[in-house]
Parts: C-alpha cells; structure tokens; sequence
C-alpha cells in the first residue's frame, strides 16, 4: 500500500497502460473471433481442426511464446497483442460457436421460415440470443488477458507487469505487492463490469422462455 | 387454378432407406382446410416444408398460384407463405408486437401500417392489444404465444397458410378453444391453408379436404364426410374410425336433415341451434327421453328434427366391403 501511496502516478500509469493494452487486444481478438466463429457454427466440420490450433496454442506458456516472437517481430506493443489476441481467440470463439449453436432450433426454422435471409437471421435473431454466452466468453477471456498482460512487460510493452518485473530484479518485495494487488483489482473489476452486462444481456435475450 | 399443386412429389432423404414421400399429387383449391393426417414418420411434415422449400422435393413440380416455387427467390416465397410450427418458436427477445412485425418489417411495411396491423391481429387472436403488445413470449401461456405464432404468420396477408401441428403441445380444452377460433379466423380472412395433424378428431373438425397419408404415399383426398363414409382401404376406414356412427353423425349439420316447421306446433319441444351436428341433437333427444326437437336459428325458431331423421342419417352406411374386417 505504501509503495502505491508513494508512487501514485507511476501505478496510475501502469494501470491504465494495462487496461489499454488488454482492451486493445481483445477488441482486436473480437473482430477476428467473429467471422471465424460465423464461418464455424455454418460449416460445422470446420470446428474440430480449427479448435484444435486454437486449443494447441492456448497450451504454449506466455512466456514461452513472447520469447518466440521477440526474434521475429521485435519488442514493443506489438509481440504482446499478438499473443494477447491468439490466447483470447480460443475462448472467444468457443463461447460465440457455443452460443450461437445453443439457439433453439425451432426459433432458428421459424425465422428461415418467415423469410429471413442468412444476414438477417444471423443479426436479428442468432446473435441477439446467443449474447449472453458470448459476454460469458469475453468475460473470461478479458480476465485471461488481464492476467497474462502481466508478462507483457518482460518485451518492454509496459502494464502493470513493469511493477513485477521490477520489483524481482530491484528485490523490492513492496512493488511486487503493489503491482500483484493492481493487477487483481483491475481483473475484479472487469469481471464485475462484464458480470452486469451479461445479466442484462441474459435478460434482453428474454430469459429462458 | 389450384392455390398449391403437387404433381408427383417424391422425397428422398440422403440418409434414409425409403423415400419420405412417394409420387404424390394433390390439387388444392384456393381458400380450402386442407388437413393432411397420418401416422408419426409418414411424411406430412416433409410433404408440408416443400412447400416454402425448408425442404427440396427429389422429384416432381410444386406450384403456387401457377407459378414453379423454384422460379421465385426462397425469401420472396416463405413472406407469401404463413408458416406455424408445433414448438411456436417466437422470437424471445422480442415483444409480441416484434414478433407479430417481423414479415411486415422485411417487407418494409411503413411503421405506422405495421403497428395498426399489429393492433388488428392481436384483436383477431383474442389478446387485447393494450395488455398484450409489449409482453415477452416468456410471459405468455401455451395457448398465447401460438395464437401470437399464429398472429405472426399471417402479418403480411399471405394467402398461404402452413401450419404443422400448431395445438400439438398444447392441453385438450385449449386446443379445442384455439381450434374453434381458427375456424372462425379462417371464416373471416379465408386462407388456403394446409394444416398437419395425426389427431383424428382434430382433422375431422377442421378439414374441407382431409388427406390420409400412410409411408409416404396419399390414400384418399376428400371432405370428412366421404371419408368416413366410402373410405378408400381398410387402413384409413380404421384410421378415422368410420365405423363410429356417431363420429360420422357428428360431422352432420342438423341444418341439412330437418324439415319445415309444421304450422301451429306446439312450443314445448326442446331447442337446438341449426349449426350443431346430428350427434348433438341425438344427445338432446336422449336426454329429454322426446320423439323431435325444434330447431333455431339464432334463436329463431326454423324447422323441426326428428329422431327417425337420425336414425335414416346413420343408416347411410360406409360400403361394405371398405370396412376393416
Ligand atoms: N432430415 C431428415 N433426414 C433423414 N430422414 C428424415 C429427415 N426428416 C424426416 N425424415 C424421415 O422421413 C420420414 C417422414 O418424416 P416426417 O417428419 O415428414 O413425418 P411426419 O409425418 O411429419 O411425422 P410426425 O407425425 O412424427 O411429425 C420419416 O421416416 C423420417 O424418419
Ligand atoms: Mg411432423
């Protein structure tokens, strides 16, 4: 606590550096996660192979993988969102492919029937209802993403995971306890924001009738 | 020309041994209660979904007011189409009023159109607009919300209505309720309307044209009455119960076998509504222990009925050989 007291403006900094890095990566892991899981819940024999990459990547250490980059691509913002979007990417689409999936089959027949085209189905009435599945996913992913944004710091992309880093190299036990508590409160926070949307988009789904 | 042809329709299912549906051909008049009854797997809901093409036929040519279904677009023809199926499927997230506009909004009805149209088939339905309109299928009973699926399907107009066993889940006091104000919908705003059951009574009560199927195949296409009394083979005598008497006196209105009311009869006999069949008025007689019934319409005194008429009814008997052994 004092750590923080005493440097208020680096912690705040870090925070929002953090917050910015992981709310970068996973806007970036929606917009790839999206089409893959549409294309995904059409063709279904697509989703054994490319969960499959996805799950293979998943199991790589962050770490591990960061070290990888860095030869490749160079330190910096960039070798951290990479691996960010590609760790989101097997929560999201699971939970989009999930969700959409999860759709009755009958409110499905009754929208094809009526006379909806693909498009049409797929935003007014697929998406809609399998919302609360897919906030699900983004919640857990962005917790996942907070969390492992903490090694971003170990290619030179800031966050939080700075106070860690350094906190190790300086033995300076008091900034580690002040980057591991920033790092928590800013998961719960998200997990708490996301928990609310999910409850509300759970109830603009129309529940479980 | 017929409102629905099918001229020798097959479908051959990828997976499936036998064809679904085998050379069938029916001509459906426009504005007909076609009510199509079978046993479950013998293909009344395949031969149904060819129809707005939720389903491709193998073989064959099915036309909609003379035109090829596959000369239109699929969503071109499925908004001309109403389409109601047994588990509803009402759109969740939205209210009864969304759901009721979803065709008139792919249509691109003007809002205002599409709100008064609205209002007019929650009141056809029997669901006061003002407490109805912004309720969530969620919050309405069984009945309700197929009344609003019901509600759905015929926003645009269609001229066309599908309907696969829409009282299916639904209890037998309801039903029978939702199935009197179908024929009473149906009577103001005439549809064509193909209707899927394997409930006999249901079939009978509805149908203009009942269509007995079996393994695919259509058996015998006529009004109820001609079913029940010259039915094609022994499976659909069975099928229908026409042995029943009194299921065939039931499908007899009163209004067809009475007779002028004699001047200076007394006023004393028992009533009963032209509109009811000869079942109900054989009840009556029983239970009033009398010899005829006075018959009214809408309370208007019109003719009178006598037990012998019944008994003549009745004996107009299915030919012999039609009958199951
Ligand atoms: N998608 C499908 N793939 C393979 N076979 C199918 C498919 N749909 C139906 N069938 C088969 O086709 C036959 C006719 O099915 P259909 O659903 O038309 O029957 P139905 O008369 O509507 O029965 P029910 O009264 O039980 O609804 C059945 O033998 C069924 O198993
Ligand atoms: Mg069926």
């Amino acid at each position: 606590m004092s750590y923080i007291q005493a440097h208020q403006d680096q912690v705040l900094q870090l925070f929002l550096q953090h917050l910015q890095l992981a709310g970068t990566a996973l806007g970036l892991a929606l917009l790839i996660a999206f089409p893959v899981s549409i294309v995904i819940a059409r063709y279904q024999h697509l989703y054994g192979p490319v969960i499959g990459v996805l799950d293979a990547i998943y199991t790589i250490p962050s770490l591990a993988l960061l070290a990888l980059l860095v030869p490749i691509i160079g330190i910096g913002r960039t070798p951290a969102l990479i691996a960010l979007v590609a760790y989101a990417q097997l929560i999201l689409v699971r939970n989009i492919v999930t969700g959409l999936r999860g759709v009755s089959p009958a409110v499905v027949e009754a929208a094809t029937g009526l006379g909806m085209n693909e498009a049409q189905a797929l935003w007014r009435v697929r998406l809609p209802l399998a919302l609360p599945v897919i906030i699900a996913g983004l919640r857990i992913a962005t917790v996942a993403v907070i969390g492992i944004g903490t090694v971003a710091a170990f290619v030179d992309a800031g966050g939080l995971g700075t106070l860690l880093f350094n906190g190790v190299s300086q033995n300076d036990p008091a900034q580690i306890e002040a980057g591991a508590l920033a790092i928590a409160v800013l998961a719960i926070m998200a997990d708490l924001l996301l928990r609310l949307v999910e409850w509300w988009a759970g109830r603009a789904a129309g529940g479980t009738a | 020309m017929p409102a629905v042809a099918f001229e020798h329709v097959s479908k051959r299912y990828s997976t499936g041994e036998h064809a679904a549906v085998k050379d069938c051909t029916l001509l459906v008049e426009t504005g007909a209660f076609v009510v199509l009854l079978g046993p479950s797997g013998c293909g009344k809901t395949t031969l149904l979904k060819m129809v707005n093409r939720l389903i491709e036929p193998s073989e064959g040519r099915i036309t909609v007011d003379g035109e090829d279904i596959h000369s239109l677009p699929e969503t071109a023809l499925r908004r001309r189409i109403g389409y109601v199926i047994q588990q509803v499927g009402l759109f969740p997230h939205m209210s009864v009023e969304q759901n009721i506009a979803v065709v008139p909004r792919l249509l691109h009805w003007p809002k205002e159109r599409t709100s008064e149209r609205t209002d007019a088939l929650l009141e056809l339905v029997g669901l006061p607009p003002d407490e109805y309109r912004r309720r969530r299928p969620r919050e309405l009973s069984g009945g309700q919300q197929q009344r609003v699926g019901l509600a759905r399907a015929i926003a645009a107009d269609p001229a066309i209505l599908l309907m696969d066993e829409p009282f299916g889940a639904i209890d037998a006091i309801t039903r029978a309720r939702l199935q009197d104000e179908l024929l009473r919908i149906q009577a103001q705003v005439r549809k064509t309307v193909l209707f899927v059951t394997h409930d006999v009574e249901e079939a009978l009560r509805l149908a203009d044209v009942l269509v007995v199927m079996r393994e695919g195949r259509i058996l015998q296409a006529a009004h109820p009455r001609t079913i029940l009394s010259q039915p094609a083979d022994p499976f659909v005598a069975e099928l229908v119960g026409a042995s029943d008497l009194l299921r065939r006196l039931s499908l007899i209105p009163i209004g067809e076998t009475m007779h002028p009311l004699p001047t200076g009869k007394p006023a004393e006999l028992p009533i009963i509504e032209r509109r009811e069949s000869l079942r109900a008025a054989l009840a009556k007689l029983l239970d009033s222990g009398g010899q005829s019934l006075i018959v009214v319409d809408s309370g208007v005194p019109a003719g009178l009925i006598e037990l012998s008429d019944i008994y003549a009814a009745a004996r107009q008997a299915p030919s012999a050989e039609a009958l199951p052994a």
